[in-house]
């Protein structure tokens, strides 16, 4: 099993509800988030094109972050999801240097923190708040080694694209293009 | 110079009490936090659940409010069984919570008064406020009658304040939501289908085929049920036509992005009615059987070509035609959407009426794909003394004026408020609830004017908004998270109720308005209108009226009914009466004939920005309503400020970079309080900018969005106003740049 999520930027409006919704569920202080919102315009009036993105912890097969991490607090649990225990975590960062997506930050208590994929909620049966939230429905999420999950279904018949791939980190968020 | 009533940046001076030191806060709020990021998330099932509705704007999805152990919010979930959210929250609603939480929240009851020569205020008990309020009410009644006494209100609270305001003999209530907002469509729509569009819009978009906007960018605007539809029509490829002069986010997903010349859409519209016209593409069957005038429509746009509307559009004539094809295939499941905040140019409700025009040749009202019949259930009301006879309302000062307005006019009940210019009936005190005007309403110097010559202000609202500034007292009321209001029915496809009610007990001194409002009553002596010691037993009663009970919808928060006006469409054929003079579609309007307005609609020219001006547009972005949101920690984490687009061509121009902060100036020469920093960007034209409304807030008190940004409502100076329904156009006011601070920053 490895847990996967697609994000249709075709249908991705940029509104930053899954933002809000992470924060609220995982209690994320104030002026620190585990996902956001990237914006791409390209071209010159009046051809112009936007890409809307949903990014997060891409949850690496090959995750630096979890090799770096000095104590082991950094590591990859069921499903592929890449965790961090708090009280084993030194809050050295060399973490967020290592990751190519930029999606740890240094918690105000002192620890790295970073997107579980809501591994709370998938333990009971529910998505991850961001999908649940979502108003576009345009995050899709599941175990991609089931053919028929959510985010398998979505990745059929589309042309998709994961970022960095040069970092060789084998990332698990693919991006609907 | 000192006037009555200066304007009280509330935290700014004395009252030692009310100014509490920013320190503090910063150190109590740190505290909180770690205390509770002792645990990172809580399971579902660890907490409770409230049924809410939501009130951080006027979709108002219903929600569950999930409450810990220790009596905190943790989060709001939309409800599934909801048509206006289907369980999916905006940013705003699941930000909702930080409405309740915001530390700058009003919380106590305040009064103005004058300590050595210098206005502040002070707290009070309620007690002392509340029989200051109604000793207020009483001399106004006494001196000039209980018709002099105003309300302007937004929202579920100003449902308590309008029962509160008939009771007391007042009909003078107003909301921003007519005149500076959806008024012209309704006019628009009522004219041609004999039915107001209302709220939610009864756009059919999950079966559309094809969705023209004119400039209505739903997905920065966020009305959720919508949104959700046009995401769904996106992933299965529905054509979208988008007209904007700024590459909104739903022009990016649009099959055509239409980039017009602004103020030229009548141009456009008109053109396309020609070309389903003269090209033999409008619905035949449904124009004959359900519309009248459609011969004086043809003579009336028969000269209104597409290279015609070249010329003043921009828009090339060979995609007006490719455009009206796309719609004419569609049809009927096609949508010309009203749009919402539709106060541009002054001839809103004709642009309006071209829209509705356009939808009845495609033959898409009442068909499946263009505009479903809505059906609401209606809230039998708690019985009540009547109310008694007003002597005059606000129709009665108008002359004859705006003949149209079925909702008062917030900007003649200001004109009203000033001696000066002699109104029949002068208004001499408000109530504002729920409403923040001077962010709201064009030309603030009419309304710092109006706000000055009354002789009494009482503002409810849960923030210190800058309306809080003008008041005489200031009554805090809790968020909508902690209290009970009225049921809301909002017509659907199926009709519905949601219940709301509070998820914990008010925050520091605040109160519900339905409380506010009866201790007021019973002060006036209107004890008779609030029979009742809790609004839950109100709802009680209606709800058992209603089949259901408190009990059940407590736990349910939202309860489907059957339709009883028939089905939601139109069968081929069916006999249908509208709501017009003529039982038909008026292709050709009698009524606005009758008032001796153009029957059908007619392009006009409108000012342009002289050179080095910039035509200033203005929307909205997700996370945010109005001015009400930018100050809430939520929200303000994923949008602390607005900017300003310019093309550029215009930047290389005027050599501006991103981020750089300018000022703009105005065609009159204002200045915004606050500079704005400036966003290069391909996504607009070079004869306009563009800046996201609500933020440029000027009361300190607002302590994290207080100078962030710049307010485009002070900026918009020039209102053209509609003749046939009062709306106050908006969108022909013209900026510059400054780069040099220009030294009107306000005072620290």
């Amino acid at each position: 099993m490895r847990y996967a999520m697609a994000i249709d930027t075709k249908k991705c409006v940029g509104c930053s509800d899954c933002v809000v919704a992470c924060q609220t569920e995982n209690n994320v202080p104030h002026g620190y988030c585990r996902d956001w919102i990237v914006e791409n315009v390209s071209g010159a009036y009046p051809i112009v094109e936007i890409e809307l993105r949903s990014e997060r912890c891409n949850h690496c097969e090959n995750a630096p972050c979890v090799r770096c991490c000095p104590t082991g607090a950094s590591h990859t649990v069921e499903g592929g999801i890449v965790m961090v225990t708090h009280d084993e975590c030194i809050g050295c960062g060399a973490c967020i240097q290592s990751c190519p997506y930029d999606a740890r930050y240094s918690h105000p208590d002192g620890y790295v923190d970073k997107c579980t994929f809501c591994q709370h909620r998938l333990e009971k049966g529910q998505n991850t708040a961001c999908v649940d939230v979502c108003p576009t429905k345009c995050l899709h999420f599941g175990d991609i080694e089931d053919p028929y999950s959510d985010v398998s279904l979505a990745l059929k018949n589309r042309s998709w694209k994961v970022l960095a791939p040069e970092a060789g980190t084998k990332p698990q968020l693919y991006f609907l293009t | 110079m000192k006037t009555r009533r200066e304007f009280i940046k509330i935290s700014a001076v004395g009252a030692g009490a009310a100014a509490i030191g920013l320190s503090t806060i910063n150190i109590a709020g740190l505290k909180l936090a770690n205390a509770a990021n002792d645990q990172t998330a809580v399971s579902d099932e660890e907490m409770t659940s409230f049924p809410t509705y939501c009130e951080v704007c006027f979709w108002k999805c219903a929600g569950w409010t999930y409450v810990d152990k220790h009596k905190n919010i943790r989060k709001i979930i939309g409800n599934k069984e909801d048509p206006h959210c289907n369980g999916r929250l905006c940013p705003r609603g699941t930000g909702g919570v930080g409405m309740y939480t915001d530390e700058d929240r009003l919380k106590t009851p305040l009064i103005r008064e004058t300590v050595n020569g210098e206005q502040v205020f002070r707290k009070a008990s309620w007690k002392e406020a509340l029989n200051l309020v109604a000793s207020k009410m009483k001399d106004v009644a006494d001196k000039y009658g209980p018709e002099s006494f105003a309300l302007f209100n937004h929202g579920a609270p100003g449902e308590h304040f309008k029962h509160l305001l008939h009771a007391y003999g007042s009909e003078n209530e107003g909301e921003p939501a007519w005149a500076q907002c959806r008024g012209p469509r309704e006019v628009g729509f009522s004219a041609t289908f004999g039915s107001w569009i209302g709220s939610p819009e009864p756009t059919d978009i999950r079966d559309t085929n094809c969705l023209v906007l004119i400039g209505s960018h739903i997905g920065e605007n966020m009305h959720n049920g919508q949104v959700q539809e046009v995401a769904d029509i996106i992933g299965r490829n529905a054509t979208i036509i988008t007209v904007d002069p700024r590459l909104s986010t739903v022009a990016s997903k649009s099959k055509y992005w239409l980039p017009i010349k602004p103020a030229t859409d009548l141009a456009l519209l008109l053109s396309w009615i020609h070309v389903l016209i003269f090209e033999g593409l409008y619905n035949k069957d449904y124009v004959e059987q359900y519309t009248m005038g459609f011969e004086q429509l043809k003579e009336h746009v028969k000269d209104m070509t597409p290279e015609w509307a070249y010329g003043i559009t921009t828009i090339e004539p060979s995609i007006i035609r490719k455009t009206a094809r796309e719609m004419a295939n569609a049809a009927p499941a096609v949508i010309v959407h009203p749009g919402r905040h539709v106060v541009w140019y002054g001839d809103d409700s004709q642009r309006e009426r071209a829209i509705a025009i356009l939808n009845a040749l495609l033959g898409s009202w009442g068909k499946r794909g263009g505009f479903y019949f809505k059906e609401a259930i209606s809230v039998p009301k708690y019985p009540h003394p009547q109310y008694p006879h007003a002597e005059w309302s606000w129709k009665d000062n108008l002359d004859g004026k705006y003949p149209l307005s079925s909702m008062a006019i917030t900007t003649e009940l200001l004109a009203a408020s000033i001696p000066e210019f002699g109104y029949k009936h002068p208004i001499k005190a408000w109530m504002v609830a729920g409403t923040n005007l001077p962010l709201t309403i064009p030309n603030k110097e009419l309304f710092k004017t109006a706000a000055e010559a009354v002789e009494f202000i009482v503002v409810v609202d849960t923030m210190p908004m800058d309306i809080t500034g003008y008041a005489d007292v200031v009554l805090p009321e809790c968020t909508y998270l902690e209290r009970y209001d009225t049921i809301r029915a909002a017509p659907h496809r199926e009709p519905n109720i949601a219940l709301r009610m509070p998820a914990v007990e008010p925050k520091y001194e605040t109160k519900p308005s339905w409380w506010i409002a009866k201790q007021l009553g019973e002060r006036l002596g209107l004890g008779d209108f609030f029979d009742y010691d809790d609004f839950s037993e109100v709802l009680d009663w209606q709800l058992k009226k209603m089949g259901t009970s408190l009990d059940e919808m407590k736990k349910i928060g939202i309860k489907m009914f059957d339709r009883k006006s028939g089905p939601l469409y139109l069968a081929d054929g069916e006999e249908y009466h509208f709501n017009t003079n003529s039982g038909k579609i008026e292709l050709y309007s009698t009524e606005f004939a009758e008032l001796g307005f153009d029957p059908m609609p007619k392009f006009t020219k409108h000012p342009e920005p002289e050179d080095g001006f910039y035509r200033l547009i203005y929307g909205r972005a997700p996370m945010h309503t109005f001015s009400r949101t930018s100050n809430n920690h939520n929200l303000f984490d994923l949008m602390n400020e607005n900017s300003v687009w310019i093309n550029p061509k215009v930047a290389e121009l005027w050599d501006l970079k991103t981020g750089q902060k300018i000022w703009l100036q105005n065609q009159d020469g204002i200045v915004s309080t606050f500079p704005i920093k400036v966003r290069v960007t391909e996504r607009i034209r070079w004869d306009s900018v563009y800046m996201v409304h609500g933020f440029g807030h000027d009361n300190k008190k607002l302590t994290r969005t207080f100078g962030r940004g710049a307010s485009d409502t002070q900026l918009i100076t020039n209102v053209m106003v509609d003749p046939m329904m009062g709306g106050t156009g908006m969108r022909g006011n013209f900026v510059t740049f400054i780069t040099e601070n220009p030294g009107k920053e306000a005072e620290a």
